[in-house]
């Protein structure tokens, strides 16, 4: 047989581009829509930031708020830069995020193969799916006086609830990624002669990579949040939360935004980061 | 002394003597049973499948034409009844399985030639055979496309042609194919209906073919079963002998046209009645 599909089978076409997969792999052209868009499209993200600029500025300048409440952008963004150019800022951001690795490292290393241990049996999944699901609605928060109890005021106290409040997060969405495994992955692997091992190791593990990084980036942000609560009312002597508090005491707002923002920032970049290490890793999600 | 001393004491419930297919059977099935929410779908359903043919299924909607196979495949489990290989079980089979769906059968975190090793990894073999009959393969499917970039990267019809390498790596007895072209586009349809007569032409591997399209059924076919509305019987079984390979032209030859022919006929038979 002549071979008159071979000319289709020889070229390895490009994966459509995705909106929801921006990991846009290998030279996928930009469809050439209605010329003179791209510019404008690049632009779009910063609309919304310096609109919020705008306002904040004209409030504070037409005095609808007092600049005791709230400094002018400029001022912020200013004691922002000067902060964590050397200032003490930059002491309290290193801690709040050496406190949001410690308890993300505790939540990822325990949580994730005990969720994918958990996943891989249904029945051991569902015999604690009642306490997991009813920890991770309990705001992390509400449990700080308990943790009190056990680890008293310490820095290891602040670690720990973060920790619990991610690690809830991280098992529940590896189990799930076990769970709801493509089964006919499974069924490919099982046809071929795999044992339940070889499926688990080379299948389910796999499979639940994504959900598990879903989980992972949720983890960070949730140990962010707690940390900055605990920050705040476990008598800390550092951190961003702790930061945040003591200047809205004496009223210094303009270190109190700069704060807030370097907070924002923070949990902006941790976010950022993972979802890159996600495409990296996981670089078949969506696909 | 030769007495039973304990004997049964259960009623015997008779089982029926296990009768052998004719000679040149494959895979034997006697007394098959598989309930779906509570309804019959096959009831003691008895059939041979003969050795080094391509086998094609062909029936009504929901008759369970995939469930057939994979219930012989034992991905589905039987709620009764015998299925063996050449007078073996499944356990001591090496079989190949072709999914309807290519990219929920391949593995998108392994590059697509680890892909079509993974069921000789299984096997335990060494590097140098596995690079062996891999060459092979890759020689006897003239692949065109690099197999070192991930099954997502390729082409419909290029995972397909994949899939299929897979399952025919390890040299299985039997290969199942479930409606392995309805994904594909006509052109793709084309070569991989070419290359899967080539294979057979080549090693003579006993094949079992659900599909939709009654013209690639018969024209793959050495037999076409047949299967009635459920609970499920064997309407008939044609056998369909025009030499390979079998081309284009075929399509227009008169037994072609005779045997697909008979064949809608007995299906419309079956889905009237």
């Amino acid at each position: 047989m002549s071979t008159p599909s071979l000319a289709a089978t020889s070229s390895v076409t490009a994966p459509p581009p995705r909106s929801s997969a921006p990991w846009a792999a290998p030279v996928v052209e930009p469809v050439a829509g209605a010329p003179g868009q791209p510019a404008w499209d690049k632009a779009l993200p910063f609309i919304g930031p310096l609109a919020l600029f705008i306002v904040w500025d004209l409030v504070v300048r037409l005095g609808l708020i007092k600049a005791i409440l709230l400094p002018p952008p400029l001022d912020a963004l200013g004691a922002l830069i000067n902060g964590l150019a050397g200032g003490p800022l930059l002491k309290d951001f290193a801690v709040t995020v050496w406190r949001t690795v410690q308890s993300f490292l505790i939540a990822a290393v325990i949580g994730m193969p005990l969720g994918v241990l958990l996943g891989s049996s249904e029945k051991a999944y569902r015999s604690v799916e009642f306490l997991i699901d009813f920890f991770r609605s309990t705001p992390s928060s509400a449990l700080i006086p308990l943790f009190l109890m056990i680890f008293g005021v310490s820095d290891i106290n602040k670690v720990a609830i973060a920790a619990f409040g991610a690690l809830l997060i991280v098992v529940f969405n590896s189990a799930y990624g076990v769970i709801n495994a493509r089964k006919q992955r499974v069924m490919a692997a099982r046809v071929m002669g795999a044992s339940r091992w070889q499926v688990f190791k080379d299948v389910l593990i796999w499979e639940s990579l994504q959900p598990s990084f879903v989980g992972l980036r949720s983890a960070v942000s949730m140990a962010l949040v707690i940390v900055i609560v605990a920050e705040m009312f476990i008598g800390a002597d550092s951190g961003l939360g702790n930061r945040i508090i003591n200047a809205q005491q004496v009223m210094n707002v303009r270190d109190m935004y700069a704060s807030i923002l370097a907070a924002g920032a923070l949990g902006y970049a941790l976010n950022i980061l993972f979802l890159v290490a996600e495409r990296r890793i996981v670089h078949w999600s969506g696909r | 002394m030769s007495v039973v001393l304990n004997a049964r004491v259960f009623a015997d419930v008779p089982v029926p003597a296990f009768q052998p297919g004719p000679v040149g059977t494959h895979i034997t099935i006697r007394g098959l049973t598989k309930y779906f929410a509570g309804w019959p779908l096959y009831e003691n359903f008895d059939l041979d499948i003969p050795k080094h043919q391509i086998v094609s299924v062909f029936g009504p909607n929901g008759c369970g034409k995939s469930t057939l196979i994979n219930m012989i495949a034992g991905l589905v489990p039987i709620d009764a009844g015998e299925i063996l290989f050449d007078g073996k079980s499944l356990k001591d089979t090496k079989i190949g399985y072709v999914f309807q769906n290519y990219r929920e059968a391949m593995f998108p975190w392994m590059r697509t030639i680890d892909n079509i090793a993974y069921p000789l990894k299984l096997e335990g073999k060494s590097k140098a055979e596995v690079d062996r009959r891999m060459a092979e393969l890759v020689a006897s499917f003239d692949v065109r496309f690099d197999l070192n970039r991930y099954p997502y990267e390729l082409s419909g019809g290029q995972q397909q042609t994949a899939s299929i390498m897979r399952a025919l790596a390890p040299r299985p007895e039997v290969l199942f194919l479930d409606e392995p072209f309805s994904a594909l586009d006509f052109e793709m349809t084309l070569f991989i209906r070419e290359k899967l007569q080539e294979v057979f032409m080549q090693t003579g591997t006993t094949m079992l073919l659900v599909s939709h399209d009654l013209e690639e059924a018969v024209y793959l076919a050495d037999q076409v079963l047949l299967l009635t509305k459920r609970p499920t019987k064997v309407a008939d079984i044609l056998n369909y002998g025009d030499p390979r390979p079998r081309t284009v032209e075929t399509l227009s030859a008169a037994s072609f046209i005779r045997a697909k022919k008979r064949s809608l006929e007995i299906f419309q038979r079956e889905v009237r009645r």
